[in-house]
């Protein structure tokens, strides 16, 4: 106790702290909200819950280690880790998902957990269970007596993923696919009937899920760490942002992304880094329980 | 139909007693299989029959686990002396304390876990469908971590209880036992339960919980009510487990999410959701499967368990009741039919 | 199941022939050890199983292990725990029940020791462990636990000790010296903390940072930023190899000044070979030095050890031999001496002589307490002195004088 009341002095007795866990919250939430807007797509366009998120997110990580390991540049990594994630999730939505859409909404995420399961050990049986990371040898920028440090690797990945954001705002605005896309989500008895194949959509969507996803892995490789086993947390976290967000709400989720990325560096710093996972556990409780809340207020009104 | 009724379970009843004789090298796994049946069966209490789909329920195992040990060891000794990291005085227990602690402490865990159910279900039953599977999937990660963090029960350490006094073979028996006498009392316990007035009012709830609600039932506490249920002998489990495992730590042993957690959810579906014989039948099935694939793909055996998860639920959705109750319609007789129309009325 | 039982006849008569055939040479003694080849502890899982291998060799070559006037050689079965404590202890009542071995070597870390000798003890298995230091792993009453090494609240205190020295010495109080700790959550670890935490409260010592490394050991900077903020006298480091890498990787990048930093496990990470002069002026607690002046008739000295070794492992030429190998060879020594002085393959007679080991070795002296640790060998603190290790306390073992304060 006395440890939790101490750290939140810090706070108040060296105001810069807030800058930097603020600042290295936004640029891991960034990535987060890569993640979580996938899951969003996926859930708002054929309702189906995907616990195996995080596990794409590692395996994407996984090609670009992989191909580092194998004398590629390290910055390749994340186009690659788009197209083997994009064909990946297009096999798992024929051989999984594509029969779960219709089924209740437990049996999709019962199969995705299984999946996440089966992925998590693939990626440890042939990668081992060890961390990884790549280090793309940039400098590190300090500011404010050292106490701020901004790795340039990490201000690369963030850029990266602005940039893979942009391009599926513009790719799902603009293009007919994604046209398509956005109304198979609004009523897909409807689209199907105006012509539009959404058996088609669908394996789009998934794929298109996966690989943004693998793209986020290549990037948090660089600037993070990777563990077979970490699927789980990166699942959590896009459950957090998207329930917090609501579905089909780009802006919401990358907003809700950089948020709960910023709680959890500030839950890190006051309650310690090992109730990290607990903490993005409890930020998942709180959100269901305030949407919980919410929910009864509206029932209540009805009544 | 009622003499080979009396026959099948007189069958089983003499196989669960004198298994442990006629394999005495597995009297571990054997024990463990009623360990699924358990877990299986209380998670179809709420899964199958209510239409809430926890899972969370590795909670209560890990609580149930906790608990049974906290209090074992407290009616003897300093909890937080004796699982500190520097270790107090060598710590040792008299047969009789080891026996009255075991009792009182698994008893305790079983309540202590059906109080649990209670609050947390007060607070997660208004979530539906997968939002109430994955907050208390959250619950159940959430508690392991924060006893991991827990100094007073070793945190990290997890906790090392005494051995069983007695010879170790005796010892194996013993706790053989001690699971099956739980599973069979689950087992009439949910027989009896499911064609009572209450199992009828679940079933509703399952069915249609607006329309129950509107019919008068009381919803939010049958489903508490339930629940606690459930989790009294997953903790009662769990407090076996304890002392049946000796050492446990929190994560991996105590709230082993995705391993027994996921795993009573898997026997379930694998055998028939929300039929009687289904959790009993899968678990058992699962549990050979399991033993197998440790066995001899070791190192494989998660990707072969995970296969299993996606292909039961995937393309086996009704599990071997459902099957059979499709293909072999005869081999139930009227009795079950009239039975499930019963259930579903 | 046909084809099984066939097969196993068959696999029966090829072993039988197997064990004719070496007859005229020297018979087994199946040893089985869960031990951390993948995982987070896998660096000094495989130190240990190197330790183990190379004393089974040496004992080869000295003509085996002569129990009854009979000959034997050690044989060990292996299983990768994944550093994982549920997974330790099902491949432990693997190795005994399927595997039917008599006797065990410990795995690699506290935890998986805690997870693995209850069900050794179950199964009156006698095991030798070279690689579970915590004290709660001695307080259990296992009769059938034993322990090479010095126990964990040991490792670290002789650094509080110089700490406050230190202090005293630029005409401070040692009750004003400010301690910061990060740990690993694992008995090893916790146990640690509790002796330095102990140690620091006696000279009045403040504990400005308590903390715990996350589970996966990959990044301490939220620690580190408050390590800046807080300016403590001493940062006490323990998780491992892991842990360790981690620590002076981080306390590179982000440039920590602290005037002494003391943590576990340096060698066994490679500290040295890995990030050059950022190890520099670091205290590491080790349980045996190869400067040190213990010696066997098998092994030689500690020098002669780290020579051997060496030799037949190359790919550790360029580093130190990590006590973790030092001490997982001395286990495997403990287990010949008490088959010898037993004189039987009985495990109750085996076990009532390891009870009574009384011996000295390369590794330092070995003699257990009732609760089954080894009383009789010291632990000894280095510092990485221009990428040497070099002893710097107890001063009764110490060759050099401690740098301080580390820049």
């Amino acid at each position: 106790m006395d440890q939790i009341l101490g750290n939140i002095g810090l706070l108040f007795e060296f105001p810069i702290v807030n800058f930097k866990i603020v600042i290295d919250g936004i640029m891991i939430g960034a990535l987060f909200a890569l993640a979580a807007y996938g899951l969003a797509l996926v859930w708002g366009v054929m309702n189906v819950k995907n616990l195996a998120q995080g596990d794409f997110v590692i395996a994407g990580g996984y090609v670009s280690w992989w191909l580092v390991q194998h004398g590629f540049p390290a910055l390749l990594g994340v186009p690659a880790a788009f197209i083997v994630m994009w064909g990946i999730g297009w096999v798992v939505y024929k051989l999984v998902i594509s029969r779960v859409i219709e089924r209740d909404l437990f049996t999709s995420l019962l199969a995705t957990f299984g999946l996440a399961i089966m992925m998590a050990q693939i990626l440890n049986l042939l990668f081992g269970s060890d961390t990884q990371s790549v280090d793309l040898g940039y400098e590190t920028l300090y500011f404010a007596d050292g106490l701020i440090d901004i790795p340039i690797a990490k201000l690369i990945g963030v850029i990266m993923a602005a940039i893979l954001a942009a391009g599926v705002i513009i790719f799902m605005k603009s293009s007919r696919m994604g046209q398509a896309i956005r109304a198979t989500a609004q009523d897909a008895r409807a689209a199907r009937v105006l012509g539009i194949d959404t058996e088609k959509v669908y394996a789009f969507t998934f794929s298109l899920n996966a690989a943004i996803c693998g793209a986020a892995g290549a990037i948090i490789v660089m600037v993070w760490v990777i563990q077979p086993f970490y699927g789980i947390t990166h699942s959590i976290r896009a459950f957090v942002i998207v329930t917090a967000a609501g579905l089909g709400n780009l802006p919401g989720v990358i907003a809700a992304g950089l948020g709960i990325g910023a709680l959890e560096q500030y839950g890190a710093h006051i309650f310690g880094i090992g109730y990290q996972q607990a903490i993005a556990v409890m930020l998942l409780l709180l959100v269901l329980l305030i949407r919980l809340i919410q929910q009864l207020r509206v029932r209540q009104v009805l009544k | 139909m009622g003499n080979n009724k009396i026959i099948l379970y007189a069958a089983i009843l003499a196989i669960t007693v004198i298994a442990p004789f006629v394999f005495p090298a597995f009297g571990t796994q054997l024990a463990t299989l009623w360990l699924m049946i358990i877990v299986a069966l209380t998670w179809d209490m709420t899964g199958g029959q209510m239409g809430y789909n926890s899972l969370g329920n590795i909670f209560f195992y890990g609580t149930g686990m906790y608990v049974a040990a906290a209090v074992t060891i407290g009616m003897v000794y300093d909890v937080g002396e004796y699982t500190s990291a520097h270790g107090g005085g060598i710590t040792s227990f008299t047969d009789q304390q080891y026996f009255t602690g075991m009792f009182v402490g698994i008893l305790a865990a079983g309540v202590f876990c059906s109080v649990c159910a209670v609050v947390i279900g007060y607070l997660t039953f208004g979530l539906r469908g997968p939002y109430f599977a994955i907050g208390t999937l959250g619950v159940a990660i959430a508690a392991g971590e924060l006893v991991s963090n827990w100094d007073w029960i070793g945190g990290g350490q997890g906790i090392a209880l005494p051995v069983y006094p007695g010879d170790l073979d005796e010892g194996k028996v013993f706790f053989y036992f001690l699971f099956a006498l739980t599973g069979v009392a689950v087992f009439l316990f949910c027989r009896w339960l499911y064609q009572t007035r209450f199992g009828a009012a679940i079933n509703a709830i399952r069915d249609d919980e607006e329309k129950a609600d509107a019919m008068g039932i009381h919803t939010l506490r049958y489903k508490l009510v339930t629940w606690s249920m459930a989790a009294f002998f997953v903790g009662i489990a769990g407090g076996i487990s304890a002392f049946q495992l000796i050492h446990f730590e929190p994560l991996e042993t105590a709230y082993q999410t995705i391993n027994l957690g996921i795993f009573m959810v898997v026997c379930v579906l694998l055998g028939g959701k929300g039929t009687l014989w289904g959790p009993v039948i899968g678990a058992s099935l699962f549990h050979v499967f399991k033993e197998v694939t440790w066995n001899y793909f070791l190192g494989w055996q998660w990707v072969a368990l995970g296969a299993l998860i996606v292909v039961t639920v995937v393309y086996f959705k009704d599990g071997v009741m459902g099957y059979l109750l499709h293909t072999k319609p005869e081999w139930f007789g009227v009795k079950i039919d009239q039975k499930a129309s019963e259930e579903t009325s | 199941m046909k084809k099984l039982s066939l097969l196993s006849i068959l696999m029966a008569s090829v072993s039988l022939l197997f064990s004719q055939a070496s007859l005229a040479a020297c018979d087994e003694i199946h040893i089985g050890s869960a031990i951390s080849l993948t995982g987070k502890y896998a660096t000094n899982g495989i130190h240990a199983k190197n330790g183990y291998e190379y004393a089974i060799q040496k004992i080869k070559d000295a003509g085996g292990v002569m129990v009854d006037g009979k000959c034997y050689n050690f044989r060990v079965t292996y299983y990768d725990d994944e550093s994982k404590g549920d997974r330790g202890a099902t491949l432990a009542e693997r190795l005994i029940s399927q595997d039917k071995v008599q006797y065990m070597l410990g795995p690699y870390s506290s935890g998986l020791t805690k997870a693995i000798a209850p069900v050794t003890e179950k199964y009156q298995i006698p095991m030798v462990e070279a690689e579970g230091a915590s004290r709660s792993l001695f307080n259990k009453g296992y009769k059938y636990l034993f322990a090479v090494l010095s126990t964990s609240e040991q490792y670290l205190a002789s650094a509080v000790t110089l700490a406050a020295e230190m202090a005293e010495k630029q005409g401070k109080k040692a009750s004003s010296v400010k301690v910061a700790v990060a740990v690993e959550n694992d008995p090893f670890s916790l146990d640690i903390r509790a002796g330095v935490l102990d140690d620091a409260k006696k000279y009045g010592m403040k504990p400005v940072i308590d903390e715990q490394l996350p589970r996966d050991l990959s990044d301490m900077s939220a620690i580190l930023t408050k390590v800046k903020l807080l300016k403590p006298d001493l940062l006490i480091v323990s998780g491992h190899s892991k842990g360790a890498a981690t620590a002076v990787r981080q306390i590179g990048e982000q440039n920590i000044k602290v005037p002494m930093i003391a943590m576990t496990h340096c060698e066994a990470a490679d500290v040295t070979g890995k990030f050059g002069a950022t190890a520099n002026d670091i205290l590491c607690s080790t349980q045996w030095a190869e400067t040190l002046s213990y010696s066997d008739p098998i092994f030689g000295t500690a020098g002669e050890y780290e020579a051997g070794f060496k030799k037949a492992y190359p790919e550790y030429k360029d580093k130190k031999v990590p006590y973790q190998t030092a001490q997982a060879s001395a286990a495997v020594y403990v287990f010949k001496d008490a088959f010898e002085r037993a004189g039987s393959l009985d495990k109750e007679k085996v076990r009532d002589a390891l009870a009574a080991t009384d011996m000295q070795t390369f590794y330092g002296g070995i003699k257990f307490s009732e609760a089954g640790n080894n009383i009789a060998k010291p632990m000894v603190l280095r510092q990485i002195q221009n990428g040497e290790y070099n002893v710097v306390a107890p001063s009764a073992f110490a060759s050099h004088e401690l740098n301080w304060p580390r820049n």
